[in-house]
């Protein structure tokens, strides 16, 4: 009794401490500039009529509906693009596995502005495609026209979180699942769809909520294609136009975090009252089988194809950064190392930055989601899914909101020589790890629900602490998971913008994407920019690489201990 | 070229000199500004050598985010200038009181440049270089597409332009904003408002950056765009096939400079801001990638051959004087029914455009008196507009953008209000156009 007073006191103090940091980084300073949406123009009176207006303006209702459709629309894209990737690669003797699981995770690495000129110039209406296409066949076709280009863009950009999140959940299945479902004379499709993927459900559905969230919250994409009529376009253009203070931008950013909410509690409602763990890891995850000489070239077509689709703009990105000029013309005119040459005397600074503010984030990230997935599955603590549902309302939270919260709540506090709090560098690193906590923490609650809580039990039965079953036991089976959440928030990090362009107080501790942004500023330098661009592709390609060699390893060296 | 003349005006260089060492240690000026690294760097690298013993830290922020910036740190302010082109962002920034002000000791400057006044009245900000706005094209895409070459706004409003066309909202761009703003007061709020939706109607997109139109013109993705000066010729000295045209009537306007309230280094700021008008700081921005008109009458002797002169190019003249008070007065109004009757309604507004460019063309053939006159009135209710220019500037509807008290309703009751009257307008339009149609042909 008194043993069990003292864990529950344990785990409620790191409730506790997870409950201040979310409310001091993210509920604080949001609330500081949302609360807007409260209040009455001019006079601050607390009021509802902004949501009265909000529901009565033709303009915010329509946005409403098409974000709805757009989302909806892009997780079954995205799902389409991530499904035989995720499959293949870990379902079957594969060669090159590793290899496509990096590449199809780059499509989420798009920096901002040189990412969305690079596919302009690809699949614009004068893009390379459709300028060969008006060349041979007479005829365009609208890749990025209007609310189906924003779903096109969205699906390849988003598609890697289904990829990871599903390809992290089928390698936890146990492959004795499958084996008891081939001795029962199941095969082919029929074995995916009724072990396989009901297995990892949880991953998928992780995946799929936050391609949905993410799209629905999305503001870069729409305004590349010059589509406003979405809510997070509208909010953005509301909250960042000068001169005229209007609540409705706020009142937005609620719907928004209403929206993402939701979502988060719809898809925990999916999971609910089923069961998705295992209780072994034998081989870790499923057995792989071989493919058939016909088969396995139908599989490689498909994967190829699917690459070349979603790793376009980066291939754009590559000629971009080559090019001198590329104006109205299917290939640039010519190929210059110039831009190369600007940009590397800036750049080592922004590099340094960048991997030590991404790699920071993601620390932080995977240990504060880890505990919240902990905290919600593995406890009974009253009000822990708040944790859950705080911490995804990063989500949907402008960046520019989260920026400006910031500077409200921290730029006033003084450090003993004067210079303001939110002067340091740190504060860009957690305003980053607000900002990525999600994807973390949904794969982290992803992992947890696999694995069978029978584990823990047996372990405590043999008389382990609370503390060291989840060092022992817990954490080590996570690791797939864990690790597959640091890689999308350290990757997703090293091109974060919207909240670390109100932070930068200064070059010397400015991010790439800041740089990025500051070589933008011009028509005449987007070679620069591009060049850039793939300087950061490229490191954050050889930290996933590294991260899924590691993966690898411990899968196999625990495989091996068996 | 920059020795030379640093030789030949030697004592007014002497003079900054001196104020230099009047303020002693400059030391470390923290600048907020929205221009981008080819425009302050070799600003920077001149300002440092002009006065020993000063750094430039830049901090680059767009123009909306330097404003929320200044705003949201003003109790603890880091920064000592703000120096950015959009000159309402300066009057909001004074309207907040975060500016304080300066006179500039500097000699020579123009009072007016075109028929914009060169400084703040108040004297919180100064202009330090001047743009103007006109028409960009590709001429890779126009001749491809056997278009035709621009001369006059109203040009833009022809069948063949439609939808090749790109701008920037107004309410997003302060550039933008004045052009507007100028064909306003030109031709009047109505007849203004004719102008503007009828080159509107032919837009192929109004995006939210203003250096997202030059892109989509650098790219070939549209054809057209309603630019400032810069974006063009800095496109051209990169290598762009693209081609820039000032119209008659063309808005200049003083790309700014002005102090922060309780900047930490004053002193140093003024250095600056006489550094920018001293006959070096002027010079440089004769630079291929910086591309300002200077605010220095005498600076354009050193120009190159074919570089615009406001002081002495007649269309630099400028017809209009230009109204700031009047302009001041309606700018929230004017952004809004931009947003609300072109923005959002864009699709409806060019459904309507294009049926009644088909009747013109009909007609062109063989005239109908009947389609004529329907083809007059849609283009009437395209022109029609939900309030008058004494409601824009009225106490009640600024009241509903400022929030003060003489509000007749919310903003935005009024944004559902003009919305759905633009939308109504625009279908009625377009009914009328393609009865027009049916009769014409």
């Amino acid at each position: 009794m008194a043993l069990a007073g003292t864990r529950s006191i344990g785990q409620a103090a790191l409730a506790l401490a997870i409950a201040l940091f979310l409310s001091v980084f993210l509920v604080m300073p949001v609330a500081t500039v949302i609360y807007v949406a409260f209040t009455e123009k001019g006079g601050g009176a607390l009021t509802l009529v902004n949501f009265q207006d909000f529901a009565r303006t033709d303009l915010f209702v329509r946005s409403f509906w098409n974000s709805i459709y757009v989302s909806a629309m892009t997780v079954v894209w995205a799902s389409a693009l991530a499904l035989p990737l995720a499959y293949l690669t870990t379902r079957f003797e594969f060669r090159g596995a590793m290899l496509v699981q990096t590449l199809g995770f780059l499509p989420l690495v798009m920096p901002p502005f040189v990412g969305a000129v690079a596919m302009q110039l690809l699949f614009g209406r004068n893009g390379s495609v459709n300028l060969l296409l008006d060349e041979w066949f007479d005829f365009k076709i609208g890749f990025m026209e209007g609310l189906n280009g924003v779903i096109f863009l969205q699906a390849i950009h988003y598609f890697p979180f289904i990829l990871v999140n599903l390809s992290a959940a089928l390698r936890n299945i146990d492959r004795s699942m499958e084996e008891a479902a081939q001795n029962l004379g199941s095969h082919g499709l029929r074995l995916f769809r009724r072990i396989a993927l009901p297995l990892a459900l949880p991953g998928y559905i992780a995946g799929a909520s936050l391609v949905f969230v993410k799209v629905f919250d999305d503001v870069a994409t729409p305004l590349l294609l010059n589509v406003k009529e979405m809510l997070a376009p509208q909010a953005y253009l509301r909250i960042t136009s000068i001169g005229i203070d209007d609540p409705m931008g706020y009142v937005i950013s609620v719907v928004l975090i209403g929206v993402a909410v939701a979502t988060m509690w719809a898809s925990a409602l999916v999971l609910k009252g089923k069961d998705y763990a295992t209780t072994q890891r034998g081989g870790g995850g499923l057995a792989r089988r071989k493919l058939k000489p016909r088969e396995s070239f139908l599989a490689y077509a498909v994967v190829i194809l699917i690459l070349a689709l979603v790793l376009a703009p980066h291939v754009g990105l590559l000629l971009l950064s080559f090019a001198t000029v590329w104006s109205f013309s299917p290939l640039p005119d010519g190929y210059t190392l110039a831009h190369y040459a600007r940009v590397l005397g800036d750049s080592s600074i922004y590099i340094k930055n960048t991997l030590l503010y991404s790699s920071l984030a993601a620390g932080i990230d995977v240990a504060i989601g880890g505990a919240i997935a902990y905290l919600v599955l593995r406890t009974k603590l009253p009000g822990r899914q708040w944790l859950d549902w705080a911490a995804s309302t990063a989500l949907a939270v402008p960046g520019v909101v989260l920026g400006i919260g910031y500077l409200r709540a921290f730029y006033g506090v003084k450090m003993p020589d004067g210079t303001p709090l939110a002067a340091l560098w740190i504060v860009i690193v957690l305003a980053i790890a607000i900002r990525r906590l999600p994807y973390a923490l949904r794969a982290a609650y992803a992992a947890l629900q696999q694995i069978s809580v029978s584990l823990e039990e047996a372990a405590e039965n043999l008389g382990a602490t609370k503390a060291r079953t989840v060092r022992r036991i817990v954490i080590p089976l996570m690791t797939g998971g864990l690790l597959a959440g640091f890689v999308t928030s350290f990757a997703t990090a090293a091109v974060e913008l919207s909240a670390v362009l109100m932070l930068v107080q200064s070059n010397s501790d400015a991010p790439l994407a800041y740089g990025l942004y500051v070589l933008m500023q011009t028509p005449a330098g987007r070679g620069a920019g591009a060049a850039l661009g793939v300087i950061a592709v490229v490191i954050v390609a050889i930290c996933m690489g590294l991260a899924q060699l590691a993966a690898d390893r411990s899968q196999r060296a625990r495989g091996l201990d068996i | 070229m920059v020795r030379l003349s640093a030789l030949a005006t030697g004592f007014t260089l002497g003079l900054i000199f001196a104020a230099g060492a009047a303020f002693a240690q400059t030391g470390k000026v923290t600048v907020v500004t929205s221009f981008s690294k080819d425009v302050t760097d070799p600003l920077k690298k001149a300002f440092e050598k002009a006065v020993p013993g000063a750094t430039l830290e830049v901090q680059n922020r767009n123009t909306n985010a330097g404003v929320k910036f200044l705003e949201e740190t003003r109790g603890n302010n880091q920064v000592d200038l703000f120096w950015a082109s959009a000159p309402d962002a300066f009057e909001v920034l004074k309207g907040k009181k975060l500016l304080s002000p300066y006179k500039p000791k500097a000699t020579g400057i123009a009072e007016k440049v075109g028929s914009y006044p060169v400084n703040d009245k108040d004297g919180f900000y100064s202009g330090f270089a001047a743009s103007g706005y006109g028409i960009m094209w590709n001429e890779r895409y126009v001749k491809a597409n056997k278009l035709p070459t621009p001369k006059e706004w109203q040009d833009l409003a022809a069948a063949p332009y439609f939808d090749h066309v790109s701008i920037s909202a107004p309410s997003r761009s302060g550039t933008t904003h004045l052009t507007i703003e100028t064909i306003l007061q030109g031709e009047g709020w109505d007849k203004g408002w004719r102008t503007i939706k009828e080159i509107s109607g032919n837009l192929r997109q109004v995006t939210d950056r203003s250096f997202g139109v030059p892109e989509a013109v650098n790219s070939g993705q549209v054809g057209y765009g309603i630019v400032i000066d810069f974006f063009a010729f800095s496109s051209q000295g990169a290598g762009f096939p693209v081609k820039f045209v000032y119209p008659t009537v063309t808005t200049l306007v003083p790309a700014n400079v002005g102090i922060v309230a309780n900047a930490p280094n004053k002193a140093g700021a003024e250095a600056f801001i006489e550094f920018l008008l001293s006959p070096t700081g002027q010079e440089a921005l004769l630079e291929p990638t910086i591309r300002r008109l200077p605010v220095r009458p005498e600076t354009y002797a050193k120009a190159p051959a074919d570089y615009p002169n406001p002081f002495k190019d007649k269309n630099l003249q400028g017809l209009l004087t230009f109204n700031a008070e009047l302009s001041e007065s309606r700018s929230a109004a004017v952004d809004t029914l931009y947003d609300q009757l072109i923005t959002f309604q864009l699709e409806p507004l060019k459904a309507a455009t294009r049926a009644l460019h088909e009747v013109d063309a009909a007609l062109a053939k063989k005239d109908n008196p009947r389609a004529r006159a329907l083809a007059k009135e849609a283009r009437d209710l395209i022109a029609s507009m939900p309030i008058t220019a004494a409601q824009a500037a009225s106490p009640e509807i600024r009241a509903a953008f400022s929030g003060g008290k003489e509000k007749s309703a919310r903003q935005a009751e009024l944004e559902q209000q003009w919305a759905a009257f633009a939308k109504e307008k625009y279908a009625a339009a377009k009914a009328k156009a393609d009865e027009a149609l049916k009769l014409a042909r």
